[in-house]
């Protein structure tokens, strides 16, 4: 372990270096974030995901922000254990009949001012599995929606992208 | 003792079903399989329903011969199978729940996917219009001083799939762990019956997002047995390959978090850069980080060109020279074996009577891999070792991924080396009649098993049976005797799926 900690040391770092603003999405995104989290939450958004139906693609997606390359937490985006601990609902898949109390109840825990983002293809208007006698549909049909972030699952640098354009937007409205 | 053979060739056999027999067998021969499953002869592969019909998919333990026994019930009544052999347990509750097919004297009447919520009961069976009523589940009762219930989801800490565990513990230690799953069932299965094959492969990719490589791939093959279609060279040794990255990858995510649940972020911290380089590797190859939608029955969607083979082996070479010092860390890190030895513990009697695949059988003894027996190419061209060990304990499921990431990286090198060229697609045939198939195929997380009856270019029914099937019931047993605070530990070396048994 030490071998390992003591390369650590002299390596460059993995994170995608910060970047001038125009660069690539993940720049973008650090920049803006640090413009809008500071004005709206300080400089902290907390997350809970809820996965409401989905197939578990997105949840990969999202778990890989946190590598060392997208290293989240560098721009103050936090995942939380409870809905009490969040300002943003990320929730994911179609809204399934049997998850849709627990989405609702999970909304309703979770203190205002909150955001809630629908996340992937099937979480807008339940993509493929729509029309089920399983599933309600897309998350707006239970609790309100303020982005949608397309993708089957979305890569990490759409989720960051999505997770900036929120931030801007509550910026602007608080303002 | 008769064999599986000639309990198929007691019945009257289907003569459009393939690779393997089936056969539509009386109450009697019904209840005799029953019993050799009881018995340990053979192991139980899968147990669905139709409107009228019961079917369960058995495997010989010694000869590995394969069949599928049907039983007619028009009265929507059978011989319960999971009397006798509890590992048919939930899968006779979900056929009851969507079919509404009645096992008789089935051990546990509850529903299983059917949370009263669907305003409809029996889905896939005779409909009927039912309230929606949220009436509490009755978990199984525990009594005794000082036991107090713990219970937790659907909506978990993590980022990680819905599903409920009620704990009874006595102090720290958990006496009894009852799950409830059934929160992500999307119907798949009812969306699939009339589909075109293509939307149905589709949403064959989309069981279960980890798998979907290994999904799309067992859906393929069963339609390619049903349609008795020859896949090119190309696009066989391609699927394989793409079988492998999928494996790498989930285990090195796997290795990490488990440790990361031992409080070691340290592992899970580098296993996550190799799991990422593979997956954008992949999605330079392939087009998708998670290669969703590229294998397609009959072929392949798309090509492997030079770039992103070179991409694919950069990936692999990245992982080969990193991965043995994560080993070494693993291996010499005291306080974090001290959280996975002896923790958790699958007995290996256990793993045997629920044919438990995957690393949850082989650290317990179980050898059975799919791509070794029954079998399938290119496996039978490639050389490979299926690791098991017996203590059956979380470090033993850590230490069967580490092997495997090893093998896996094996096997890819070899179909990089030896790619044979060619085209990548063979086109379907829309017959007309019914034709059966059925694929045995081995994902990250074990075995998955697609059968199929397709009619004319559409699917008229499918039923995917998804490894956890068989280990989810494994880790209630597991966890006996354990500490509450192990259960995240114990939960992640299983990293049994959600979706894929919800459907």
């Amino acid at each position: 372990m030490r071998k390992l900690l003591f390369q650590s040391f002299f390596q460059r770092p993995l994170t995608e270096q910060a970047p001038a603003l125009d660069q690539t999405a993940v720049e973008e995104l650090a920049a803006a974030i640090r413009r809008a989290t500071r004005r709206r939450l300080g400089r902290s958004l907390s997350i809970r995901e809820i996965d409401a139906g989905s197939c578990n693609g997105c949840e990969l997606e999202i778990h890989a922000l946190n590598n060392a390359y997208y290293d989240v937490e560098r721009f103050g985006i936090r995942f939380v254990a409870s809905p009490r601990h969040a300002d943003v609902l990320l929730v994911t898949g179609p809204v399934t009949k049997n998850m849709r109390d627990a989405l609702e109840r999970t909304y309703h825990a979770t203190p205002d001012p909150k955001w809630v983002i629908a996340l992937g293809d099937c979480a807008r208007d339940g993509g493929c599995f729509a029309g089920s006698y399983a599933v309600v549909g897309g998350v707006s049909q239970i609790v309100p929606v303020d982005l949608h972030i397309p993708g089957c699952p979305p890569p990490p640098v759409a989720i960051l992208q999505g997770l900036l354009s929120l931030l801007d937007r509550t910026a602007k409205s608080a303002t | 003792m008769p064999s599986l053979i000639d309990l198929v060739l007691e019945g009257r056999t289907s003569r459009q079903h393939m690779p393997w027999p089936r056969s539509v067998v009386d109450a009697s021969v019904w209840a005799f399989a029953a019993n050799e499953l009881a018995q340990g002869r053979w192991s139980l592969l899968g147990l669905w329903g139709e409107p009228s019909t019961a079917h369960m998919a058995i495997i010989d333990r010694d000869t590995t011969e394969i069949a599928v026994v049907s039983i007619d019930c028009p009265n929507r009544v059978y011989p319960s199978v999971s009397k006798h052999h509890p590992p048919a347990l939930r899968l006779e509750r979900t056929a009851n729940d969507l079919f509404g097919l009645s096992a008789e004297h089935l051990p546990d009447p509850r529903g299983w996917l059917d949370h009263n919520h669907w305003g409809i009961r029996f889905p896939l069976g005779d409909r009927i219009d039912a309230l929606s009523i949220t009436a509490p589940y009755r978990f199984l009762p525990v009594e005794g001083d000082g036991v107090h219930q713990i219970a937790v989801g659907p909506v978990h800490a993590g980022i990680i799939e819905p599903g409920h565990f009620r704990f009874s513990a006595s102090g720290e230690t958990v006496i009894r762990l009852e799950q409830r799953l059934g929160y992500t069932h999307k119907g798949i299965e009812g969306l699939m019956r009339g589909a075109p094959i293509e939307r149905a492969a589709q949403l064959a990719g989309r069981v279960s997002g980890d798998s979907t490589v290994a999904y799309a791939y067992a859906f393929a093959r069963a339609v390619e047995a049903a349609l008795q279609l020859v896949v090119p060279n190309r696009a066989v040794w391609l699927r394989a390959l793409l079988a492998e990255l999928e494996r790498l990858a989930n285990h090195l995510g796997d290795i990490g978090a488990i440790c990361n649940d031992a409080s070691f972020g340290l592992m899970q911290a580098h296993c996550n850069v190799l799991r990422e380089d593979l997956l954008r590797a992949a999605n330079s190859a392939f087009g998708h980080r998670l290669m969703r939608d590229v294998i397609i029955p009959g072929g392949l969607a798309r090509d492997l060109d030079a770039k992103g083979q070179s991409a694919i082996r950069a990936a692999l070479v990245n992982v080969q020279v990193r991965f043995p010092e994560l080993i070494e860390l693993y291996d010499n890190t005291a306080s974090l074996q001290d959280r996975t030895v002896g923790t958790g513990i699958v007995a290996a009697a256990l793993a045997k009577q629920y044919g438990a695949g995957g690393y949850v059988g082989r650290a317990s003894g179980r050898a059975f891999d799919a791509r070794r027996a029954p079998g399938y190419p290119p496996y039978d061209d490639l050389r490979f070792e299926v690791p098991t060990l017996e203590e059956g304990d979380v470090n033993a499921r850590v230490w069967i991924r580490i092997r495997e990431v090893e093998q896996s990286l094996l096997l890819a090198n070899q179909i990089l080396d030896r790619l044979p060229d060619g085209p990548l697609r063979t086109p379907l045939s829309a017959e007309p009649g019914p034709r059966e198939g059925m694929a045995l195929v081995e994902g990250f997380r074990g075995d998955i098993m697609v059968w199929l009856r397709l009619d004319g270019g559409q699917v008229e029914r499918c039923h995917l049976r998804d490894p956890s099937w068989f280990q989810w019931p494994l880790l209630e047993a597991a966890i006996e005797g354990n500490i509450v605070a192990d259960f995240p530990l114990c939960n992640k070396s299983f990293n049994c799926s959600y979706s894929g048994q919800d459907l």
